[in-house]
């Protein structure tokens, strides 16, 4: 009798223990597309993630950061799947996900049926994710795929003088979002896409998609990602093509120009946009350049970080200041995280970035041209960089909502 | 009985007087199939009316699909023979045939980065996969003959391990195997699409490394319906395929027959995992979609039949690529609508043993 006291009391003790620690801690969880066509994406987003933890030192408003990774592959069961199983089996107390932009609006959803968790969307960029009912506790520190085009149409307009373009696109959201910013800005001034194509996500064979493409156009307008934006390079390359290249956010991008091969040379003098620009003068990217640089060895990165590793360091470092600012205290539902994160202003490495009322990020956008740096590396050179872009770009709200929803037609290239 | 080893090893094996009593027992379908074949050869070699550019679009597109849905068969091919290879002669459904190409061009990547050099990379490809082919054939699926669901079950727990396997070893990058200088670019077939205003005719112009790798696995299912039908081993496949026991029992060392079949089987997808990593990419993930891929193919053309995984290899590659072009939303359905019809009127595939 006395030993099973003892016992139980040891028992007692050790939960008590433990539980003083698990207050110390904070879990934090993260998702990023490890798995599939989108992998070299997500592995450089985590090295951004670790660069703001790295910065940090582990430590959040006063607490140990710990940290669960869960792997997904781009579609929106996989993020969902993620995000269950950090919040409802590893129990963190925040999420930094997802990746991808069909991710993001699953993600969205299952943030309305868990009022209690705060979700910082950690790169993802389809339009309806902060637009359409968006969550209270979703926050977004990344443009979305439109505002991440804002100033390409311009460029390729007046300064290219391309008058009639076709796109070949992934056939999902955050493409969809991407055609949508740029149709808008250049079919305004008069340009025409004469076709658009899509292409599901991860498909190896686009033989017959490059045979398709047609001869009187300008240019054409590729926003392709990860592994699909280096085989139809490689397949382009090889049906011998040499049209101009106008390019989205992620396939001119470290993620597709530091890959391995001779296909990505296609890519030399392509125009296009992003959050983002290698070659930007600003102290503050080069000195994240640096960072990023110093902290991995040459053969574990790019030859500087990808559009993902900004972003998610970017969601990272609001995540852990706005912590700071609340002393990791989480205990009052997470009320005084929101409204801190809502009024935060980040200054973050590409341009400074705040909310809207939607929790959307504001933020500079920057258009490039794609050009071979001293090292052989090929690098987008910034032409034009815009700022203060919002996710209505610059129209009147109840005039953006006219357009319509970005999807594989919509919206109609014609002046607005 | 003696019918059904014929027609294991190939239709072609028929031809000659078969043909003919074949066209005389299916006059209509012969009929029919001509006329495909003149039609066809008419879309690839006329200049078409403008009436059926309405319909179907450029010519350049029409033709690009058709070639790229044959060079896609090649692959698919290579990649199912040695699937239906395997289960022809030992009735062993491998589900680890996925990982067996994907590891083939994982090798054949790593290979061509230590010493440049592509064409021996099939070589080692081969070698080390066939050898793979083996070691299972050895140490697991001799211990489990004749229990189906127990190989089954089996292998998918294998292509589970290996995936995870070669995830540690290689990552969860994708690869592409540099295609060799005199591979690179494309060639001018002797096709014309157009004719311009000024009468100048306009070729097709075509990646060079889908031709020859198409023509390799031509060659390679040549040389494969040769060994099988001339050869003494290709003998006692066809006599396995037909009655196992009664093989056993004439003396023939079966074992040592099903490792070499086993082993080469294996091979071929290896060698399919480099020809796929040069004109696709390799990454994880390509494993199953090429056990799938070759499981498509199969039940299509008919488990266990050779010309039936070049007949389904063919047939999957076109719908896959006219697909994409003609109707890309549902493409992917295609290539499984053409399943769920074999299954439904001929459930024993196209040209199937038994």
């Amino acid at each position: 009798m006395k030993r099973i006291l003892l016992g139980a009391t040891a028992l007692a003790s050790l939960a008590l223990a433990l539980a003083a620690e698990a207050a110390e801690k904070l879990k934090i969880g993260v998702t990023a597309t490890l798995e599939g066509t989108y992998t070299v994406l997500g592995e450089d987003g985590m090295r951004g993630f670790e660069l703001a933890l790295r910065k940090w030192n582990r430590k959040a408003g006063g607490k140990d950061l710990e940290i669960v990774v869960a792997s997904t592959d781009a579609t929106p069961d996989s993020a969902i799947r993620a995000v269950r199983k950090l919040v409802e089996q590893d129990k963190v107390d925040l999420v930094i996900s997802p990746l991808s932009g069909s991710e993001g609006i699953a993600v969205r959803d299952y943030a309305h049926t868990r009022p209690q968790m705060t979700f910082v969307n950690a790169a993802s960029g389809a339009m309806e994710t902060t637009f359409v009912n968006p969550a209270p506790n979703f926050f977004r520190w990344n443009m979305d795929g439109a505002q991440w085009q804002a100033g390409l149409g311009d460029y390729i307009y007046k300064n290219k003088g391309y008058r009639k373009i076709a796109t070949v696109g992934e056939d999902y959201s955050f493409v969809y979002t991407q055609v949508f910013g740029l149709a808008v800005e250049f079919c305004g001034l008069g340009g025409q896409i004469t076709q658009r194509f899509w292409v599901p996500l991860g498909t190896k064979d686009f033989a017959s998609i490059i045979a398709a493409l047609p001869d009187d156009v300008d240019a054409v307008y590729l926003g392709l990602g990860g592994a699909d934006a280096v085989n139809f390079l490689n397949q382009y390359a090889q049906a011998g093509g040499n049209a101009k290249i106008v390019g989205g956010s992620i396939m001119v991008d470290q993620t597709v120009l530091s890959s391995k091969g001779r296909a990505k040379e296609i890519l030399k003098g392509a125009v296009a946009a992003s959050g983002m620009a290698d070659t930007w003068e600003d102290p503050r990217w080069q000195a994240f350049v640096k960072a990023y640089q110093d902290a991995f060895p040459p053969d574990k990165r790019f030859a500087s970080p990808s559009l993902l590793a900004v972003n998610y360091y970017n969601s990272a470092s609001a995540t852990f200041t706005t912590l700071d600012k609340i002393n990791g205290d989480l205990s009052d539902g997470h009320k005084k995280f929101r409204e801190t994160m809502a009024k935060l202003e980040l200054d973050a490495p590409n341009g400074k970035i705040r909310l809207d009322e939607n929790r959307q990020a504001i933020g500079t956008n920057f258009v490039t041209e794609v050009v071979e740096d001293a090292q052989g590396n090929l690098v987008s050179k910034v032409v034009k960089v815009v700022e203060n872009v919002n996710q209505t770009l610059g129209l009147p709200l109840d005039k953006f909502k006219a357009l319509g929803l970005p999807s594989r037609t919509n919206p109609e290239c014609k002046k607005y | 009985m003696a019918r059904a080893g014929a027609m294991a090893t190939g239709e072609p094996g028929a031809e000659g007087g078969g043909l003919a009593r074949r066209v005389e027992r299916h006059p209509l379908a012969a009929l029919l199939l001509a006329l495909a074949i003149v039609l066809f050869l008419w879309l690839v070699l006329a200049d078409w009316p403008e009436e059926l550019e309405r319909w179907l679009g450029r010519k350049r597109v029409f033709v690009s699909a058709l070639f790229n849905g044959i060079t896609l068969g090649g692959l698919y091919f290579l990649v199912a023979t040695g699937f239906t290879l395997i289960f022809g002669l030992m009735r062993n459904v491998n589900l680890a045939h996925g990982s067996l190409y994907l590891f083939g061009g994982y090798l054949a990547y790593s290979t061509v980065q230590a010493t440049g050099l592509w064409l021996p990379s099939f070589l080692v490809a081969f070698v080390l996969v066939a050898i793979v082919g083996l070691l299972l054939q050895v140490l697991v699926f001799r211990h489990m003959e004749g229990q189906e669901l127990r190989q089954t079950l089996v292998t998918i727990g294998l292509s589970i391990v290996f995936a995870d396997l070669m995830l540690w070893v290689w990552g969860g990058d994708f690869y592409q195997i540099p295609t060799p200088e005199w591979l690179a670019g494309p060639i001018d077939t002797p096709i014309v699409l157009d004719v311009r205003p000024n009468g100048e005719a306009v070729y097709l112009r075509y990646p060079r490394v889908r031709l020859v790798i198409f023509a390799a696995s031509v060659v390679i299912g040549v040389l494969l319906w040769l060994a099988i039908n001339k050869t003494r081993v290709g003998m006692l496949i066809r006599a396995g395929v037909d009655d196992r026991e009664m093989l056993a029992a004439s003396g023939v060392p079966i074992q040592l027959l099903f490792a070499l079949v086993f082993a080469f089987g294996a091979g071929l997808a290896g060698m399919a995992g480099v020809v796929g990593g040069t004109f696709q990419s390799i990454s994880p993930g390509e494993d199953t979609r090429f056990l799938l891929a070759s499981l498509v193919v199969v039940i299509v053309g008919g488990l266990g039949s050779i010309p039936g995984a070049a007949l389904g290899a063919l047939l999957i590659g076109l719908a896959e690529q006219f697909g994409s072009v003609y109707l890309p939303t549902y493409a992917i359905v295609f290539s499984f609508l053409i399943m769920v019809l074999v299954l439904a009127f001929r459930p024993q595939g196209l040209l199937s043993v038994r």
